[in-house]
């Protein structure tokens, strides 16, 4: 079982954060991935993107042609995946910040009002986390499994950033 | 087992030249290599070792010259532009025989180019480079894991046949982040009767310099070298088959090139083509030999690069023509995708291939 999540926004909205955070829930998990992130010379406001592959076998090119699952926070970043997306692959949109719906009929598409819940929470910054907490829930290929060990990680050198992320993920989990 | 981490490419290069008792580095940053010095600049100084980012390139690798006379083990790393500064300098230390270690982590070029992944450094690499009859061992990771790997390897290859390795990355294996299990410190267990380490007054004066005036001298020196070389082509010859035991056609790819065409291989045995993969782990020495016994068996070569058609020459020269070679390549830091070296394959198989 192989999954190829493509993670894409703006700069600044923990693009590479949300994918890190993947990546260390699969090592968790004792799986194989990579995680490549787009880099250049953007900065907060630029558009970023994160491809990571999860697998049970080792993983052959890290980079991401064609995702089974796409995780989008802003609409340029929808218009330019959208198509790119397998048949029967998942897309899940930040409904506070896009507009507009998925096009496609031939894969499924969950609409999150991530930002909103988050501002909601008071905790702004964390709309990536709570739409990944959505991701969580309905792609059992990728579950929560080693999913608190990966924050401890990720957070470590913040404690207080760790029950944080936790209710982030929940919220979108339960959304 | 030693537990597996995750780092980027750039860090694992770091970290495994740390446990490779590299305790000298000198850099200038650029990317996509950035992450490499900044790993140094935080670690060294708490192990006592030294981190130093030099004024330039030039500078760097002329320290590291200083440092490889001395007999410690010592690195560099930049990106295509910064290695072109640093030429001389390579030049000097291969003339000097003498042991370093430099990381490239190539960008597109020419000229100042861009920052994305390339491979077009491969002729820079593995031809010269710098002025003069000089060869690097040359080698090509290919995952996080072969950057650690092949970085410590680097450090022994250099230290055993006296001459500078270079590490020949691209901007994706720089960045990407795998699980990597880091190598074991170690430290150089070669000895450097010849290392400029003080004499005490109580033996000769050794010499490092890459000056002979006179041209017989010269011409000994440069044919003792290449027989060092040859050793090293006898010895440290390092590749990868995959899928060579049916396979019809063969691609030679390397570093990330090679990654994407093992997926490209799954997607055209599902077709019905079977094809393999060779992969040069060091691209100098290449892997000649096996590509040859390969031309007796597949019928035609896919080189698969990150330019305009660099290694094909090598290719070429290896399979001494028996088979059609064909190029499947993007430039510019642009990358073939699946799709695109499924379709080389095909054109191939189809008797279209140019």
């Amino acid at each position: 079982m192989t999954s190829q999540i493509l993670i894409a926004g703006f700069g600044g909205q923990g693009i590479l954060f949300s994918g890190k955070l993947l990546a260390y829930k699969a090592l968790s998990e004792g799986k194989e991935l990579s995680w490549l992130p787009s880099y250049g010379p953007e900065m907060r406001g630029g558009t970023a993107s994160c491809s990571v592959t999860i697998s049970d076998e080792s993983v052959g090119s890290p980079i991401i042609d064609n995702p089974d699952v796409l995780i989008v926070m802003n609409l340029p970043s929808l218009d330019k995946y959208e198509k790119t997306v397998k048949k029967g692959g998942v897309i899940f949109v930040d409904s506070t910040l896009i507009g507009r719906k998925v096009e496609r009929n031939d894969v499924k598409a969950f609409y999150i009002p991530a930002t909103k819940m988050a501002q909601d929470m008071g905790t702004p910054n964390l709309a990536n986390i709570v739409l990944l907490g959505k991701v969580l829930k309905e792609c059992p290929e990728i579950g929560m499994n080693g999913m608190e060990e990966a924050l401890k990680k990720v957070v470590s050198k913040h404690p207080e950033m760790y029950e944080r992320n936790l209710k982030a993920v929940e919220a979108g989990y339960n959304y | 087992m030693a537990e597996k981490v995750l780092m980027k490419g750039n860090e694992a290069i770091a970290e495994s030249a740390i446990r490779s008792g590299c305790l000298h580095y000198f850099g200038y940053p650029i990317t996509p290599q950035t992450e490499v010095a900044a790993y140094m600049a935080k670690r060294m100084p708490k192990i006592g070792g030294v981190f130093l980012q030099a004024e330039s390139e030039i500078s760097a690798i002329n320290m590291v010259y200083g440092v490889a006379a001395t007999g410690k083990r010592v690195m560099t790393s930049s990106s295509s532009p910064g290695i072109s500064l640093k030429q001389e300098g390579i030049s000097y230390i291969a003339g000097s025989d003498l042991p370093a270690v430099i990381v490239n982590v190539q960008r597109g070029g020419p000229g100042l180019g861009g920052i994305q992944p390339s491979q077009s450094d491969y002729f820079q690499a593995t031809k010269g480079g710098g002025h003069g009859d000089y060869h690097l061992i040359v080698l090509t990771p290919s995952s996080v894991q072969e950057m650690a790997d092949l970085t410590s390897l680097a450090f022994d290859l250099a230290d055993k046949y006296r001459m500078p390795a270079m590490l020949l990355a691209d901007g994706t294996m720089g960045q990407m982040m795998e699980p990597v299990v880091l190598p074991e410190p170690k430290n150089c267990t070669v000895d450097k009767p010849w290392a400029l380490t003080g004499t005490e007054c109580k033996r000769e004066h050794n010499i490092v310099n890459s000056l002979y005036l006179s041209p017989e001298v010269l011409e000994r020196t440069n044919i003792e070298r290449f027989e060092r070389y040859k050793e090293v082509e006898k010895n440290e010859t390092r590749w990868e088959e995959y899928m060579m035991e049916d396979a019809e056609y063969c691609i030679v790819a390397f570093g990330i090139a090679a990654r994407v065409a093992k997926n490209a291989i799954k997607v055209l045995r599902e077709k019905g083509i079977k094809t393999g993969l060779i992969r040069p782990i060091t691209v100098w020495p290449f892997p000649t030999e096996p590509i040859r016994k390969a031309a007796d068996k597949v019928k035609g070569f896919i080189s698969v690069e990150l330019s305009m058609g660099q290694m094909i020459e090598d290719v070429k020269l290896a399979e001494e023509c028996k088979k059609p070679v064909s190029l499947c390549s993007r430039s510019g830091g642009m990358i073939p995708d699946v799709e695109k070296i499924v379709k080389s394959v095909e054109e191939m198989a189809n008797g279209e291939a140019k």
